[in-house]
This record gives C-alpha cells, sequence and structure tokens, in this order.
C-alpha cells in the first residue's frame, strides 16, 4: 500500500470519483464505440446488456439459490413470444410496449412458478435435466405451433415486430434529443443501460436481504436451512420465479430489438451460455457476472472479426474460417480459464475477504455492523 | 398391429443405442457425480473415426467384415484415449473446485470437439456406406433389417459385459468402492485416479461402439449429431436412475420405446393436433412425470439425507 | 416462563425403520420443561436418528411424538422450527461460506418477515427489522463467546468455535428446546469446561436442552436426567448416578463394543 498513489487510495472521495467516472464513460459509450468500431458494435454492446440482464436473472437461482437450471431461456423466449404474438401483424394486435413488456414478465414469472412447483424437491443435477427438458419442450413447442392453428408461425418465426415505442416517441428510428441526433441503436443502449441498473440495483437488494440470506442457506445446506426454519420449498420457488421474470423483461427487450423472433435463438446452447457467463464471471457476484456477460459477448464478436485478418497476417491466408476459429477459441477459453479460476474471474468470496480486513472496525460499535455488513 | 411392432422395434433400436451412451454418463457420474457433458461429443467422434477408418480400408482389398472391424476397434481406441485425455484436462484440476466449474470445462471440451469436428470433416452429412449385405426381415408385418438386429444383440452383448466387469472383477469392485466412498477405498488402497481413468475410458469404449452403431443404421455421420444423442441419453441415465447401471440401461431402452410410440401415436391421439414432430416433448414429459413421482429415478436409490 | 415439571415434550412408541435395520423401535419419553435431558447410547443406538425425527428430517414409521402440546405424527421441518424445537448436527452443517455473522442472521429468518417488497425498498419498518436481526446475531455471538469472529467465514473457524457458532444458529430461532448432538466430540477439556458453562448458561435462561453425548463426565455434571437407548430401544432412564449404575446400561455398553 506504500507505494499507491494518494488518489488510487480507496476512500470516500475517490469512491465518488470513480463513481461519476463511471457514469460518464457508460453515458458515452455508445457515441465512443461508434467513432472508434462502428455502428455494428454498438448494436453488440446492447446485446451484452440484454445478456448482463439474463445472466443477472439466471444468478438468482444458480448463484444465490444453488439451482442448477439449465433451461433458463425458455423464460426469455416467453417474454420474447409473448411480445411478438401481442406487437406484431401475426396476430394484428399493436399493444403499447409498457403494456406488452410486464405481461410478458408475468407469464414468464408464472412458468417459473409452474416449472418450479412440481420439481424443486428434486436434487442438484436431477432439477438440471428436468428445467433443461422443460427449456427444450418450450422451443419444441414454439417450433411446431404453426399447425394446425398458426400460432407462432413455426421455424420462420415471427417478423415485423412494432419497435419499442413510448407514446410518439419510438426507438426504433433516429430521434433528436437535446439537439444531438441519437441513432435507433444508441436509444436502445440508453434503455437497455436504465434497465440493466435497475435490475443490478434489485440484485444487490436482494443479496442482503432476508430472502437473500435464505437463498444462500439453501445454497450452502438445504437440510440445515431447513432446519433453521426456513420453509425451502416456498423460498426457492421464490427464487425460481424472480430468476424467470428478470428472463421474461430481457425477452420482451430483445423481440422489440430486434424486431424479429425465432426459435432459434432459444435453443440449449443459449441456456448454456448464460450459464457460463455467470460460472464464468463468478457466481454469486453481480460484479462478476455482470463480467461474465460483457465477456461472452463481446469476446466471441472480437474472435469473429479479428480472426480473418489475424491468420492473414500470420500465415498469408486464412486457414480456417474464422466463424470455426472463433468457436474453437471460446470452447478453449472456457476450458482455460475455469481451470485457471474455478470460481470464475470474479469470485464472491472477494467480498467476504474484504469483510474480514474491516473485521476489527466492524465490531466496535454494533450499530455500524448493520451498515458494514452491506 | 403392424405399426406398433414396427414402432416397438424401432424404439428398442434406439433405445440399445440410447443405454449404451447412457452408461457413459451413469459410470462417470456414479464415481465423480458430475455430469460428463462432453460425453455426446465422444460418440460422434467414434462414429467420425470409424468412417475415415472405413474410407481409407475400402480402397484395399481387405474383406468388409474386416474393414468393419478394424473401424470399430479405431474408433474405439481414439475415443478411450479420448476420454482418458478429457479427465485428465478438464475434470481431475477440478476435482476439489466448486461443483459448477466442471460442468463449466465439460461444456468448453463439447465445443471443442464439435469445431475441430466441423474444421476437420466440414459441414456436411456423410454417407455412411454400407459394408454388410443388410437384408430385411419381416415378423408380424414390421420389417426389421440386420444392421438393427446387429446392434441389439452388441448392445445386450455389451450390457452384459459390463455388468460382468463390474460385480465380478477386481477393477469392478475397486470401482464400485471409488464410488461408494473414495476416501475409505483410497485407504484400502485402491489407486483413485486409475480407477476414474479407466471408467472414463471404459465409457468412452461403449460410446464408440455406440457411434459406429448410429451410423450404421441411419447411414448417415454429421459433426452436430452428439449433441442431441448426448442429450437424450443423459435423459435415459436421469430416468433410470442416474448412478445406477440397470437403471441406465432400462432407462435408455424405456426412452427409445417412449419416443417411437409417442412420435408414431400422438398424431393419432390427438387428432392431428401434435404430431411426430413432438417426439422429444414425450421424451421430457415422461422423464418430468417420472421424476415427480419417483425423484431418483426408476431404479435409483432413494438417498434419505444423513443429517 | 419456565413452568417445573410440566412437560415439553412427549414421545409415545416413536418408531423408524431404515429396510430391515430397526432403528428406533417404540421409544417413549418425556422431558420436562426446563431440565437438560441427556440421551445416550453406543454407536448406532439410534441417537441421531431420534433426533432427526424431532426435526423433520425422517418421518417416523411409528408412534407419535406431542411438542408444547401439538401432537406431530409427519410434520416438515420448518414447522418444528417454527413450533420450537433448534438442533445442532453431529456432523456439524454450517453454512460454509456465509460470515458467523450471517449464519445467525438466518436463524432469525423464522421470528422476522420481510419479503421481497422489504428488501427492494428498505423502507424504515425493514430497516428497523434488519438492524435488530444483525443486533440480536451479534450478541449471540457474544453470548456464545465467539464475537471477535463475526465476519469470519463460517469454514474458517476452529473446530469448538464451529460448534458453538451451531448452538448460536439454533438459539436465534428462539427455541423452546434446544437439541444438541454430540457438541462436545473433537473438543479439549477446556474447550468441554467452557461449553458446560455456556449450557448452564442457557438452561437457567429458560431454554429446556435435550444433549447426546458420548462424554460421561459432561452428562453426569449436566442433565438432570439421562435417557439410554441401545439398538434403537430405551433400556434406561432416571438421574444421572441411577442410570449408570443400571447393570443393563453397562452391559449394552461392554457388548456394545464402543
Ligand atoms: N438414512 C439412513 N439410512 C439407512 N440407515 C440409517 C440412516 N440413518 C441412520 N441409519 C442407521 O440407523 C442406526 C442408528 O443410527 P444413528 O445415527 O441414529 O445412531 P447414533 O446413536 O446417533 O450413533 P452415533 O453415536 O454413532 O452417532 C445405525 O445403524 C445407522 O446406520
Ligand atoms: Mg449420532
Amino acid at each position: 500500500m506504500r507505494n499507491v498513489p494518494d488518489f488510487l487510495r480507496p476512500n470516500k472521495r475517490n469512491a465518488w470519483l470513480a463513481f461519476v467516472a463511471l457514469g460518464l464513460l457508460l453515458l458515452v459509450l455508445p457515441f465512443a464505440t461508434d467513432a472508434l468500431l462502428g455502428r455494428g458494435w454498438v448494436r453488440i454492446v446492447d446485446f451484452a446488456l440484454l445478456y448482463i440482464m439474463l445472466a443477472l436473472g439466471l444468478n438468482i437461482v444458480v448463484g444465490y439459490a444453488g439451482l442448477l437450471d439449465l433451461g433458463y431461456v425458455a423464460f426469455f423466449a416467453v417474454g420474447a413470444y409473448t411480445y411478438a404474438l401481442l406487437g406484431s401483424p401475426q396476430f394484428g394486435l399493436h399493444l403499447p410496449f409498457w403494456i406488452v413488456l410486464p405481461i410478458g414478465a408475468t407469464l414468464a414469472c408464472i412458468f417459473g412458478a409452474l416449472l418450479g412447483a412440481p420439481t424443486l424437491k428434486l436434487r442438484g443435477d436431477y432439477l438440471a435435466i428436468v428445467t433443461l427438458g422443460f427449456g427444450e419442450i418450450i422451443r419444441i413447442f414454439l417450433n411446431n405451433l404453426n399447425a394446425p392453428l398458426n400460432i407462432t408461425n413455426g421455424p420462420q418465426g415471427i417478423s415485423q415486430i412494432d419497435a419499442i415505442r413510448v407514446a410518439e416517441f419510438s426507438l426504433g428510428r433516429s430521434q433528436e434529443l437535446f439537439g444531438i441526433t441519437l441513432p435507433s441503436v444508441h436509444l436502445h443502449y440508453y434503455l437497455f443501460l436504465a434497465l440493466t441498473l435497475l435490475v443490478i440495483f434489485i440484485s444487490l437488494r436482494l443479496q442482503d436481504s432476508r430472502i437473500g440470506r435464505a437463498w444462500m442457506a439453501i445454497r450452502e445446506d438445504e437440510v440445515a436451512a431447513s432446519a433453521m426454519g426456513i420453509n425451502t420449498r416456498n423460498i426457492k420457488l421464490l427464487a425460481f420465479a424472480m430468476g424467470a421474470t428478470f428472463g421474461g423483461v430481457a425477452g420482451g427487450l430483445f423481440a422489440g430489438f430486434q424486431g424479429f423472433v425465432s426459435p432459434e435463438s432459444f435453443s440449449l446452447m443459449e441456456s448454456i451460455m448464460i450459464l457460463c457467463m455467470v460460472v464464468l464471471g463468478g457466481m454469486g457476484n453481480i460484479g462478476g457476472v455482470v463480467l461474465g456477460g460483457v465477456l461472452l459477448v463481446v469476446l466471441p464478436e472480437a474472435l469473429r472479426n479479428g480472426a480473418g485478418p489475424v491468420q492473414q497476417v500470420l500465415f498469408g491466408k486464412t486457414l480456417i474460417d474464422p466463424e470455426s476459429l472463433r468457436m474453437l477459441l471460446f470452447g478453449v477459453a472456457l476450458i482455460v480459464v475455469m481451470l485457471w479460476r474455478p470460481a470464475g474471474l470474479w469470485p464472491s468470496s472477494q467480498r467476504q475477504r474484504e469483510l474480514e480486513a474491516h473485521d476489527g472496525e466492524a465490531q466496535q460499535e454494533q450499530d455500524t455492523v448493520y451498515d458494514a455488513s452491506r | 398391429m403392424e405399426i406398433l411392432l414396427q414402432q416397438i422395434i424401432n424404439g428398442l433400436v434406439q433405445g440399445s443405442v440410447y443405454a449404451l451412451v447412457a452408461l457413459g454418463y451413469t459410470m462417470v457420474y456414479g464415481i465423480l457425480g458430475l455430469i460428463n457433458f462432453a460425453h455426446g461429443e465422444v460418440v460422434m467422434v467414434g462414429a467420425m473415426v470409424a468412417l475415415a477408418v472405413i474410407k481409407v480400408l475400402l480402397a484395399t482389398a481387405l474383406s468388409p467384415v474386416l474393414v468393419l472391424l478394424l473401424s470399430l476397434l479405431a474408433a474405439v481406441g481414439v475415443c478411450m484415449a479420448l476420454g482418458y485425455g478429457i479427465e485428465r484436462v478438464a475434470y481431475r484440476p477440478l476435482r476439489h473446485a466448486p461443483r459448477l466449474a466442471p460442468l463449466i470445462t465439460a461444456i468448453g471440451v463439447s465445443i471443442v470437439l464439435q469445431t475441430l469436428a466441423m474444421i476437420i470433416w466440414g459441414r456436411e452429412y456423410h454417407a455412411f456406406p454400407q459394408l454388410l449385405p443388410n437384408a430385411s426381415h419381416s415378423i408380424g408385418g414390421a420389417v426389421i433389417n440386420e444392421v438393427q438386429i446387429a446392434i441389439v444383440l452388441v448392445a445386450v452383448l455389451m450390457m452384459a459385459g459390463l455388468l460382468l466387469l463390474v460385480h465380478r472383477t477386481r477393477l469392478g469392485r475397486a470401482m464400485r468402492a471409488v464410488a461408494e466412498n473414495p476416501s475409505a477405498a483410497a485407504l484400502m488402497g485402491v489407486n483413485i485416479n486409475g480407477v476414474i481413468s479407466t471408467t472414463f475410458m471404459l465409457g468412452s469404449a461403449l460410446a464408440a461402439v455406440a457411434g459406429l452403431m448410429v451410423s450404421a443404421n441411419y447411414g448417415i455421420v454429421h459433426y452436430y449429431m452428439g449433441f442431441m444423442l448426448g442429450l437424450k441419453a443423459f435423459t435415459a441415465a436421469v430416468l433410470g436412475g442416474i448412478g445406477n447401471l440397470r437403471g441406465a440401461m432400462l432407462g435408455g431402452v424405456m426412452l427409445g420405446l417412449i419416443e417411437s410410440l409417442g412420435a408414431g401415436y400422438s398424431g393419432a391421439l390427438t387428432g392431428g393436433m401434435f404430431g411426430s414432430n413432438y417426439q422429444d416433448v414425450f421424451a421430457f414429459i415422461v422423464l418430468i412425470a417420472v421424476l415427480i413421482f419417483r425423484p431418483s429415478g426408476l431404479l435409483g436409490e432413494r438417498v434419505a439425507e444423513r443429517a | 416462563m419456565t413452568h417445573p415439571g410440566e412437560h415439553l415434550l412427549k414421545l409415545s412408541g416413536v418408531s423408524k425403520h431404515f429396510g430391515g435395520l430397526a432403528a428406533l423401535s417404540g421409544v417413549s419419553l418425556h422431558i420436562k420443561r426446563g431440565e437438560i435431558y441427556g440421551l445416550i447410547g453406543p454407536n448406532g443406538a439410534g441417537k441421531t436418528t431420534l433426533f432427526n425425527i424431532l426435526t423433520g428430517l425422517y418421518q417416523l414409521d411409528g408412534g407419535s411424538f406431542s411438542f408444547a402440546g401439538t401432537s406431530f405424527s409427519c410434520c416438515k421441518p420448518h414447522l418444528l422450527a417454527q413450533a420450537g424445537i433448534a438442533r445442532t448436527f453431529q456432523n456439524i452443517r454450517l453454512f460454509p461460506n456465509m460470515t458467523a455473522l450471517e449464519n445467525i442472521m438466518v436463524g432469525r429468518h423464522l421470528r422476522t418477515h420481510s419479503g421481497i417488497w422489504a428488501a427492494l425498498t428498505r423502507h424504515a419498518a425493514a430497516r428497523r427489522e434488519e438492524r435488530e436481526i444483525a443486533q440480536r446475531a451479534l450478541e449471540l455471538l457474544r453470548y456464545v463467546g465467539i464475537h471477535r469472529h463475526s465476519h469470519t467465514l463460517a469454514k474458517n473457524l476452529s473446530y469448538g468455535e464451529q460448534r458453538r457458532l451451531e448452538i448460536a444458529r439454533a438459539l436465534a430461532t428462539e427455541p423452546k428446546l434446544l437439541a444438541l448432538d454430540e457438541p462436545a466430540a473433537g473438543m479439549n477439556a477446556t474447550e468441554t469446561e467452557s461449553l458446560r458453562v455456556l449450557l448452564q448458561t442457557i438452561r437457567n435462561s429458560g431454554v429446556t436442552v435435550l444433549l447426546i453425548e458420548h462424554d460421561v463426565k459432561l452428562i453426569m455434571g449436566l442433565c438432570d436426567r439421562v435417557a439410554v437407548l441401545d439398538y434403537g430401544k430405551k433400556i434406561a432412564e432416571g438421574v444421572p448416578a441411577e442410570v449408570r449404575n443400571d447393570p443393563a446400561v453397562i452391559a449394552a455398553y461392554i457388548g456394545g463394543g464402543t
């Protein structure tokens, strides 16, 4: 600590400065990305935000409550298809975004509870396969519910979905705000950012609450938790429903952003991807999960764009097609990172270690304990 | 009636393949308590290697039977090495890591194997040559061909062999001991790492055989074939009670039957509402139903919580 | 709040089988409010099984028990905890990756009410409850003498500290009956002595204690009455000095080959 310059030492003022800097960075991010990397990358950043929301939702289920859910994408699908069906020419319904999104979230929540109620007494990996099966069931239905009655339009999916729009302000086209022209992807960015921050806020609050502690107790030792008087079934159900709700919200946003949904976006691989974000980043730790989400969206894209040119430079020709190389490197990265940091890149025990460092101060006064453990 | 019989035959054949693959999942689960997510890809590699060897040997003057045997040997050899390698690289270093870490490395291995296969063999479907005459026989109006008969017979033989191995040999005793209580087994002088490696290699050998079987049955090989097959086989293992060898066999056969009967009859039963494209749905619904009533699978022991 | 003499827990004919093994057969006993009741017996006698039934982890196969006037024949663990039975485990079962303080705070779950809404808004009542939970937890840490480690992960505590933490966590549920499964196992003489003092204090605060222990000295010095289990049957019951000289008990221990 001796050689650290003064302005880097953690204190209240520096924390504030860092906070403000981060806020400014997030505000200008789409413009900077647009200028430096191109508009396509702003889109990728938007997707990263969606996936962070998904990963944070799954984190409640897997990271907090310790329930291995391999079918999480089903709730994403429920949210997306709800939006698609209620806001597209498919049924000629064009309900506004602020009605459809809550409906999608509620439906996802109900699906979560419906799935959870009979299956949550299953232990560990049995739950994993049941959730996996559930995810597949939803996808198969989406794929096939075009005959005899056309509901989902089958594998073709639903297109021309309404853009996210509040009154006359549509995110689907460029808008002039305070004299600045904001393209559609930028507008989505700010909406997604706001909702991601909200999800982070909710996760943080839940984490340090009576319910959050009950989830973690179940994760740590379900038998002991029940012997301490926790109604494990209800509390697990709550985790499932909460996670599902987040998934439903992200799904609705996804549909409105893309303007198109098809069953292909909701495959098992997608569930696995979200799980990888949670575990790779650091289960149970919000910062870690955000990191995981960013990495797993940005890394493959970077590999996609970089794989071709780098080969050209190194070998003078393209040996492996970039798409394959991307997947290959991605798989290797998963293995290497997990071997190198089995608890994830940014595990939650970090927080605990920080707490331990403050041990001495924390118990000086009883009143401070409440704040110190936050 | 013929349809019923035909669906049963198809189900048995498919179920035999599921059972062989499910055994690989269940053996690893029984010993390490983890889902070997990459196991499906091992099946695919087995099929691909067999096909490659066959293509090379067909140009020579060797008899088809010999070609088939050699390709099987090659597939089994490569898959055993692969199984050994997967365990060394992806699982052994993480034996005391958080529970989900090995699951992620396994997913990583799965992605790597799939992509490598795609790079080496391309994205296209490969025809699997028919090496032996494949006559069809008719039983009570239903048709069964010789490849299908061979599949069921070989599967039964392999499963019987595995049961003998596990219950009658020193190695089997060591495997059961490690599954029961690793630290006690180690105290008794069992070479734990050796047993675990052997388990992976055995499971992979079965996977290789299964890979050859599906390829011969459908006449098609594809880099993506392992994924769904692995998923189904894992489902079968859970259905039967994961960790239990007989459970995996029962679960595999049952899953095969459910799928083929479901696909054959659901359309008629629901007035054309849910046709055979819902095949996978039946499998999962049955799985969920079974687990709700028997949380540890059909033959799984009920693990009463020792508090 | 103690009513000496009144029965808090009554077991009548409690039985439990595992396959062919009768872990408990027809055990009846009565525990009075405010006493320290010892449960001893050779390994495998069925003591822990009895605890598991009392706390709802096992369902009983025969008989019934009543606690604080309510009869239970099959019940969920959290309902028994609600009724006022709290326990510790023979092979310590803390929440290893939570701090000592958090472990006890989990114990307060049962007697507090904040839900999702309270967690999100942190309105005044929610904050007050959260503060009370933390304060009570800290008091309990102090009570069992490990407040120095409030922010240490449970898994990093020493063995004796873990045992104490488990007791504090159980006390956090405000039990009427505290059931302790071999709390002194693995403790040295000093630790055992301070445990004895702690258990006395707990009893004096009005909590009834049910104690499984192999440490004869601890049982003799602490318990008001003792029951002896052997092969799932109660073979003796009475004040410690009496039970100690009971020929059946001596035979069980020698024959049991512990
Ligand atoms: N879940 C279970 N499944 C099968 N048998 C069990 C189970 N739980 C306990 N038993 C058996 O019941 C008998 C009683 O066990 P219990 O744990 O109650 O003994 P105990 O008196 O606590 O012994 P110790 O002093 O060793 O702790 C033992 O033979 C044990 O093996
Ligand atoms: Mg015991």
